[in-house]
């Protein structure tokens, strides 16, 4: 494999990661104030739904990103009400909100549209288009340096940068607030935190409205930044990816980045095979390349990898008075 | 929260999360501009309305027992068993692999011996979430829904590249021989009067009914029953009465697991007379919802299962008829997880309500 080849599959990498990322600080949020979300994967197909309908009906994919947001809001705030509000069973929820969304978008897109279910393509602005970063083409003719800046870190569309802001951003709100603290705090122990007088209901509700938002971003990403326009079933098992990383990332931000462009990046080698035979010299099944996110996640569930110990009262409903 | 009778626990509570699914339904199709009572009537008139529709009800119907029993089975010990799904492919591989390997003289034997595949294959399936739940504690849901991700990976892998015949374009097995084909309603004596044109449902229809009672009389008839049901309620109490987690645990799961495979005799052995990619097509999950609704008694999953029989094939005539898109039914089948999964609570403090209305009326008039 020479360079080019490599800071394409690097370039790739980088894209698919993207959706990964955002979805997985999304659970992030959530799973540390102790609510299991399995509906990631739901939140972001209504939001590219939304954000594709809004950006073909508008022409903006800015207004189509606030629509995704918008959209993605609505189901976490469902999760909540089910989950916190009425005490009901996390994980049921969360399936519940994914076949929901399931349908609902083919409903919805299907009466707007009638293009089976799709959402007309988009161009222009519609789109988030990329961004070539300062210095990128007069940096370019540096040896090694100057391709990898160009191909690889410039010319994607602007949420890809977003998405990589949230990783620090989340870090210092998690570790260095004190809303992050209390946060970590009602995920492990939430009877201390209503000790201490702080309302466990409102912080595990604002926890879910972030994962709202985060999942909104990344489902708005995939219908106007990485494909143009909304397709059925189109995060395709993106949510469930990124529920996997973000154990495989023991709950912490910049693990999850890692484990997001590791799994970003086998992705992108099942889209290159012929790469993928050219580096173990023998031919790699394209399903084995498609399924190795997941047997890592197994292997790491598994405490082979090193042990993931979820928060302490994820999925268990609060109780104040018993 | 005052209790609940247990008739309305029983009886009441899915009733009405059902009426909430399907109000909220109803809310969603006149939004989307069509007529609910419309896409009623066609639904009843395509399920119910001629025995042609019913043998797709049932056919529907019949997977859904199965997926549905074996989310109940593993319910019962305490374990959410969303892996049907990939149980349920890999018991479609089963069922080929048996049936395409020995040359079977008669489709009874050869009935047989599919079962046992489908069931050991989706047992195999579940054997490893299950122990890694039991030996290293890794959650059993996130598991199987990764294992639902590998089967279908390896399915696709083995349909492309190890069953498919040669010159075969689409990735499917080869078919099985005429000798394995089970008998439709319509070639059985007496079903053959009411069923006159040919249908999908088949004999597998009984083994699904019996394979309710199998699971009934293993959880409230068995010693191994009580305690699946003792660990499901208290795991430290089981425990401390020397049932041992980690035999609970794989025991539950393998007939989980065996449970959603033999949905396989159904559709691949019963239907499609080979094995296709995605052959399960969703039944897997939706024996989460059959399971929810028939609250966790075979007896209910059996009623929940044709009602999921008759929102399936009802669904597929809106999509044939109407220009309302056959994802509907997802949607149904979210909402009713939703109610009666999820917002179980809900429904539990709304009737509470009414029923301490009822009271106050009650006590006030004996004053």
């Amino acid at each position: 494999m020479d360079y080019a080849t490599l800071l394409q599959l690097l370039d790739t990498t980088l894209r698919l990661a993207t959706p990964l990322l955002l979805a997985c600080l999304a659970g992030l949020y959530s799973e540390r104030a102790g609510i299991f979300d399995i509906g990631l994967e739901g939140k972001m197909l209504a939001a590219a739904m939304a954000a594709g309908a809004v950006a073909a009906l508008s022409g903006s994919a800015w207004i189509g990103l606030l629509a995704g947001i918008g959209a993605s809001l609505i189901f976490a705030l469902l999760h909540g009400v089910a989950s916190i509000t009425f005490r009901g069973n996390q994980l049921i929820s969360g399936v519940a909100l994914n076949f929901l969304a399931s349908g609902i978008t083919v409903l919805i897109a299907q009466s707007l549209f009638r293009q089976g279910g799709r959402t007309p393509p988009l161009s222009g602005d519609a789109r988030f288009n990329p961004v070539t970063l300062p210095f990128a083409e007069s940096l370019r003719d540096v040896p090694y340096i100057g391709p990898l800046y160009y191909e690889v870190i410039s010319g994607h569309s602007v949420l890809v940068y977003i998405a990589f802001v949230v990783v620090p951003l989340t870090w210092w709100v998690l570790f260095r607030t004190r809303f992050g603290l209390r946060l970590r705090a009602v995920g492990e122990n939430p009877a201390a935190v209503d000790t201490a007088g702080v309302s466990v209901v409102g912080l595990r509700f604002a926890a879910v409205a972030i994962t709202g938002v985060l999942c909104g971003i990344a489902g708005a990403y995939m219908a106007t930044a990485l494909q143009a326009g909304f397709g059925r079933e189109m995060t395709a098992g993106r949510g469930y990816i990124a529920l996997a990383a973000l154990i495989f990332a023991k709950w912490r931000p910049i693990a999850a980045m890692w484990a997001c462009l590791l799994f970003g990046f086998f992705q992108a080698l099942a889209l290159r095979p012929d790469v993928v035979q050219s580096v173990v010299q023998f031919k790699v099944p394209v399903p084995f390349l498609d399924a190795l996110p997941y047997i890592l996640t197994v292997l790491v569930l598994a405490g082979f990898v090193g042990k993931a110990i979820p928060p302490r009262a994820g999925g268990e409903p609060y109780v104040k008075e018993r | 929260m005052d209790r609940l009778p247990r008739w309305a626990d029983v009886v009441l509570v899915p009733l009405i999360s059902l009426l909430l699914a399907a109000i909220i339904s109803a809310l969603v199709l006149l939004a989307i501009g069509q007529s609910p009572v419309e896409a009623f009537k066609v639904m009843v008139d395509g399920a119910l309305g001629s025995p042609y529709g019913w043998g797709y009800t049932l056919y529907y119907a019949t997977s859904f027992i199965f997926t549905g029993l074996a989310v109940t089975i593993a319910f019962h010990a305490g374990m959410f068993n969303i892996g049907g799904e990939g149980q349920a492919q890999l018991g479609g591989l089963g069922v080929a692999v048996v049936c395409l390997s020995v040359p079977w003289p008669h489709w009874t034997i050869a009935l047989a011996a599919a079962t046992v595949g489908a069931a050991v294959f989706g047992a195999a399936w579940a054997a490893i979430p299950a122990y890694l739940q039991a030996k290293r504690g890794s959650h059993i849901v996130i598991t199987t829904i990764m294992f639902n991700y590998i089967a279908a990976a390896l399915l696709v892998y083995l349909l492309v590249d190890v069953l498919r015949p040669a010159g075969q374009m689409d990735p499917a097995s080869a078919r099985f021989g005429e000798a394995v084909k089970l008998p439709a309603l319509n070639d059985i004596p007496l079903f053959n009067l009411v069923f006159q044109k040919a249908v999908p449902a088949n004999v597998t229809l009984f083994i699904a009914l019996g394979m309710a009672w199998v699971v009934w009389a293993i959880l409230w008839r068995t010693r191994l029953g009580y305690q699946i049901r003792a660990f499901g309620k208290s795991e430290a109490a089981a425990r401390y009465a020397g049932i041992s987690p980690t035999k609970i645990i794989m025991v539950s799961m393998l007939l989980s697991g065996g449970l959603a495979g033999m949905m396989a005799i159904n559709n691949v052995m019963g239907e499609a007379e080979r094995l296709l990619q995605n052959s399960s097509e969703g039944a897997g999950f939706i024996g989460i919802a059959v399971a929810l609704m028939g609250r966790n008694h075979p007896f209910g999953v059996v009623l929940a299962a044709l009602l999921f029989g008759f929102l399936y094939q009802g669904g597929a005539e809106l999509g044939l008829w109407t220009s309302i898109p056959i994802e509907m039914r997802i949607v149904v089948q979210g909402l009713v997880i939703l109610f009666t999964g999820a917002l179980d609570m809900m429904v539990r403090m709304m009737l509470a309500w009414v029923f301490g209305i009822f009271r106050g009326i009650k006590t006030a008039g004996a004053r």
